[in-house]
């Protein structure tokens, strides 16, 4: 298991959990939360820096960019000139080039406008971001995201925040066995065997926020999660066993007394 | 009396001194410049440059940085 490797954009990552930062009580906590579940990338959103309140604390205060690899997104853009400029800013405050493109198409459900997602894919890639893209589970658009350029493919497992778990499990199944590229499950899980559920659908990794950052005792829940993005990768590498309709005793069926 | 102009910064209307440059900004407001990226009228702005920058009447600023996000 010690060479099992993460690899984005031919970087090597040990930790196979991606974590988001927001929603967190304080920074304190998001920091914390961080540290116990051993994320080694986390994402982070653009936003005006607030000029009236300059005693607010910063992030990168809290969250060494040299320690952990940040990931800009793009959350709240609905269109690809938003995204554009959102990632542009974003590769302006030092360089960052490993980008998290998220264009969504509806306030309620908060699902992946793909038309726009996959134009700012193109445009991205053409400027020389590496960009790991927000999509549905559709493989059909996986495909073409992956014909783009994106460098890893992250479907939603569920609407954002929402904590329903892996609703499609099958359509999972398919993107794992069309793309080479990492496939990420981005949103919508709710519990720790959510991702183990994930690794063991042959995901490379899993990013999560809400169900960390909201859950009743946070830093538990990191936990909880690193513990099952393990435990379901180390499953899936094992090879499990088939599914039979019958019983097939564990004890010999010989010497019975 | 010195002449004035007006700006917007991060949205919010602002009265300067004319001849301010985009540093005099960055640094009246304390932002720490290494951790932001700044638009100037929807431009990008290279930040080593912003000693030079003459801000003019309606200029548009945006001075973004990293926050918590999913």
């Amino acid at each position: 298991m010690k060479k099992d490797k993460l690899i984005i954009s031919k970087k090597n990552f040990s930790s196979r959990l991606i974590v988001g930062t927001g929603k967190y009580k304080s920074m304190h906590e998001c920091a914390k939360a961080i540290k116990l579940s051993g994320a080694e990338i986390v994402t982070v959103a653009v936003r005006r820096v607030n000029i009236t309140d300059k005693k607010k604390p910063l992030l990168m205060d809290y969250i060494d960019p040299k320690k952990i690899t940040y990931l800009p997104n793009t959350a709240g853009c609905f269109n690809s000139k938003e995204a554009l400029r959102t990632l542009r800013l974003a590769r302006e405050i030092g360089g960052w080039k490993l980008v998290k493109l998220e264009v969504l198409g509806d306030k309620k459900n908060l699902f992946p406008e793909m038309i726009e997602t996959l134009k700012s894919t193109e445009i991205l890639t053409k400027e020389g971001f590496k960009v790991m893209v927000y999509c549905n589970d559709d493989p059909l658009m996986a495909k073409r995201l992956e014909n783009s350029g994106a460098c890893a493919i992250m479907p939603l497992a569920a609407p954002i925040g929402s904590g329903l778990g892996i609703i499609n499990e099958i359509n999972i199944k398919i993107i794992r066995k069309q793309t080479k590229l990492p496939l990420i499950i981005d949103a919508g899980l709710g519990q720790a065997s959510d991702a183990a559920i994930a690794m063991e659908l042959g995901c490379d990794g899993v990013l999560v926020n809400t169900a960390i950052a909201k859950a009743k005792k946070p830093f538990q829940m990191a936990l909880a999660f690193k513990n099952a993005v393990i435990a379901g990768r180390q499953s899936y590498l094992s090879g499990r066993i088939k599914k039979t309709l019958y019983g097939n005793p564990s004890s010999p069926k010989s010497g019975i007394i | 009396m010195k002449k004035k102009i007006k700006i917007k910064l991060n949205g919010k209307l602002k009265t300067i001194n004319n001849k301010s440059t985009l540093f005099n900004i960055v640094q009246k407001n304390k932002i720490p410049l290494a951790k932001v990226a700044i638009e100037l009228n929807q431009e990008i702005v290279d930040k080593k440059k912003i000693k030079n920058i003459n801000l003019k009447n309606n200029d548009k600023i945006e001075i973004v940085h990293f926050i918590g996000g999913g």
